[in-house]
């Protein structure tokens, strides 16, 4: 039995189109799904446009001097966010000084060493840690750290003092070194490992099979092989992740606000007491701000929103392009 | 002419590399012996001398930082004392480790430790900070007024037999329950959209829902400040903090529900309009249930994150010390904003109060994860017991019904 094949001309073999119709029901689906997508859109748009109106007017008042005073006094119009914005990236700093080294540390263990069980055990606590209340950080770092800290930093400013940063000028005694943007940061710092280990620990654990085994068979080492397979595959997601985590440490306000005695001049001498961020600011100060004062505080958030956008925009930028962000995004 | 001439060209380049090790694995040669089992080779064994050099070298630098750090040195103080301890100790085991292997797997050794002892403690840490929170709480919650009494009669200086914080704790219960229905329905729905629709908007939507989630959470208050209490004129209350939490937990709960919705196999969807279902009655009789078990797991999750905020909360509760049921009129406290308030007073009963809260809301986030962690046990679409009992059960009656 043979079967006839005809030869069909190429310009009759068009794809058919399918058409399906839409039901009524499902014209309602789509568009109230639409309408939920575009909502988170309208949230975001609100969030940028609210903050810079209501920002208009301490704006007015303080001119192009909000970028440059260090003062936060709002009788006399002489507010900025000169002295808050560049303490503020100080802490953050410092928070990165302390997550990093012990993120990328947990993240290669989590990922290269851990046996199973140990592996899941760690993710979840990993998640438990960034389920923390951030108060409940404040309270552990105020009660329990602060104390038992002073001792070392005394330490350094006696003996590493002339070291600007570590100098401290205000009396040897341990309320000169209470409440300091160190302490601030070393909290702050244990409250974005979270975030910057999960995100290197996907990193990590995604290096091709093949070329982890191709290391062995050269006959490297488990730490040579992560040395030269697992951290330059991983190395475009970790440095956005560690932009994520400055992001984060940018914006943490109330451990920020618990800790630290607020001070409006910049806070280079992180061991002393003193130290201030925009979100502190604002946690600190809106219950007595009314008026202008609000609106100031509003401008100084609207500054604080752009920059964590901006931070986050490179981020997302640097793991799009990165090889192991390129896979996966 | 040697062909590949790698190999006359002396030592192969990559040998000379400092992480590479060349034969350290001994392994005495055996005469063939049929009678022993296989066994299989473990890389990275335990030895007697692993076990023992590691041991060495903790003691060793235990001797030698303790006659330098605590009797030769003009240094004093725990943290101090266990710093210089680490650092020896790890000088200790690379000597150690010298003596008997390969430098490059004295290396590899080492960073083992190192990377381990990272881990530890960051595991110590957790457990340390939720003790620690459990054990200064303690003297509060003992008192069983903590949980029956709000604090509209009790000051600063009154024993902890007065005075508590049940108007904080249902401040946080209504808020997060009115906070968690605003969340689902949008949250869910914003997911179906990013999955379900996709296109060029769902990736705008992504990036979005990304980069609020990045946003600090101090700016979701001063959001619902200036659009719901400055512009509508409604007054600080339980409702704004509610809207504020939303801003919060609505991206982490939404991309929490995308990914789970995203493993529902899209054979499951296929043979759903292959029966000639329409889209809606996919979703709602086959992708939602399939993802049911994640998708609860993440609005847990979501909630969990949402009752600890405290800066969005603060700039829109308002504070007050006497219960309010009401959420829509006048300040309500909730759970971290009486932590807030308390913790700043001088006197050392109302810093034990803030503990006791601080308690309270560990034990919630604890609870509430641990639902998350047993409900998120199984992928999607893995059935539970009871729902095979039932399938199992319709199709031997299905059986039954055409004899």
């Amino acid at each position: 039995m043979s079967v006839e094949a005809t030869p069909v001309a190429p310009a009759q073999d068009r794809p058919r189109r399918i058409k399906s119709a839409t039901t009524g029901g499902d014209k309602v689906f789509r568009g109230i799904l639409r309408a939920a997508g575009a909502s988170a859109l309208v949230i975001m748009l609100l969030i940028a446009v609210f903050l810079a109106v209501r920002s208009a007017d301490g704006l007015k008042h303080a001119g192009w001097s909000f970028l440059t005073r260090r003062e936060w006094v709002i009788a006399n119009a002489d507010f900025g966010i000169a002295a808050v914005l560049p303490s503020g990236i100080i802490i953050a700093l410092v928070a990165l000084l302390v997550a990093v080294p012990f993120s990328l540390a947990t993240a290669l263990f989590i990922s290269e060493y851990a046996p199973e069980s140990v592996r899941r055990f760690l993710i979840t606590l990993i998640d438990l840690m960034a389920a923390i209340p951030s108060i409940v950080y404040g309270l552990w770092g105020l009660f329990f750290m602060q104390p038992r800290i002073i001792g070392i930093t005394r330490w350094i400013a006696n003996h590493l003092g002339f070291i600007p940063i570590f100098k401290v000028s205000i009396g040897d005694n341990p309320s000169a070194y209470t409440s300091s943007t160190l302490i601030a940061g070393v909290v702050v710092g244990l409250m974005i490992i979270p975030i910057i280990t999960s995100l290197a620990r996907e990193v990590y654990s995604q290096a091709p099979q093949g070329e982890r085994e191709g290391a062995y068979a050269l006959g490297s080492t488990r730490w040579g092989m992560i040395r030269s397979v697992v951290i330059p595959y991983g190395k475009g997601g970790v440095i956005g992740a560690v932009m994520l985590g400055f992001g984060r440490a940018m914006g943490e306000t109330i451990t920020v606000a618990m800790i630290i005695s607020p001070i409006y001049t910049v806070a280079w001498h992180v061991l002393q007491s003193g130290g201030n961020s925009i979100s502190a600011l604002i946690a600190i100060k809106y219950a007595d701000s009314s008026g202008l004062g609000l609106s100031a505080l509003m401008a100084a958030g609207f500054v604080l929103f752009l920059i964590t956008l901006i931070v986050n925009a490179l981020a997302a930028v640097i793991i799009g392009r990165s090889r192991s962000g390129a896979q996966t995004g | 002419m040697h062909w590949p001439p790698s190999l006359s060209a002396g030592p192969d380049p990559a040998r000379r590399r400092d992480d590479v090790v060349t034969a350290t694995v001994e392994r005495p040669i055996e005469e063939a012996a049929p009678d022993v089992p296989e066994q299989k080779l473990r890389l990275n064994p335990i030895t007697k001398d692993g076990v023992a050099s590691i041991i060495g070298a903790a003691l060793g630098a235990l001797g030698l930082v303790w006659v330098l750090y605590e009797r030769i040195l003009p240094t004093s103080g725990a943290f101090g004392f266990w710093l210089c301890w680490y650092a020896v100790f790890l000088a200790c085991y690379y000597a150690i480790g010298r003596m008997q292997w390969d430098a490059r797997l004295v290396t590899d050794r080492l960073v083992a430790i190192a990377l381990s002892t990272a881990a530890l403690l960051v595991v110590a840490f957790v457990v340390h900070e939720i003790s620690y929170t459990l054990y200064r709480g303690e003297k509060a919650i003992e008192h069983s007024n903590f949980f029956t009494q709000n604090m509209s009669l009790t000051g600063p200086l009154d024993p902890l037999t007065s005075g508590g914080a049940l108007h904080a704790m249902v401040g946080s219960l209504e808020q997060l329950a009115l906070a968690t229905a605003f969340t689902v329905p949008l949250a869910v729905l914003t997911a179906l959209f990013m999955s379900e629709i996709g296109g060029a908007w769902a990736r705008v939507v992504r990036t979005v829902v990304d980069a609020m989630s990045a946003m600090p959470s101090v700016l979701a208050g001063l959001f619902i400040l200036a659009t719901v209490i400055l512009s509508l004129g409604v007054g600080k209350s339980g409702f704004a903090a509610s809207l504020a939490m939303t801003v919060m937990m609505l991206p982490i709960v939404t991309r929490a529900a995308e990914v789970v919705i995203r493993l529902v196999p899209g054979t499951l969807r296929e043979a759903s309009f292959a029966l000639g279902a329409s889209q809606w009655r996919t979703m709602w009789t086959v992708v939602l249930p399939t993802a049911k078990s994640g998708l609860t797991t993440a609005i847990v999750l979501g909630m969990a994150r949402g009752i600890g905020e405290t800066s969005p909360v603060l700039l829109t509760a308002g504070f007050t010390k006497e219960m309010n049921l009401n959420p829509f009129s006048g300040p309500q406290i909730n759970m971290p904003l009486y932590i807030w308030n308390y913790v700043r007073f001088p006197q050392p009963n109302m810093v034990a109060r803030a503990f006791g809260i601080g308690l309270t809301l560990v034990v919630v986030v604890l609870v509430l994860f641990i639902t998350a962690r047993i409900l998120g046990g199984r992928p999607a679409g893995e059935l539970t017991r009871r729902q095979r009992r039932r399938i199992s059960r319709d199709a031997r009656q299905s059986e039954r019904v055409p004899a």
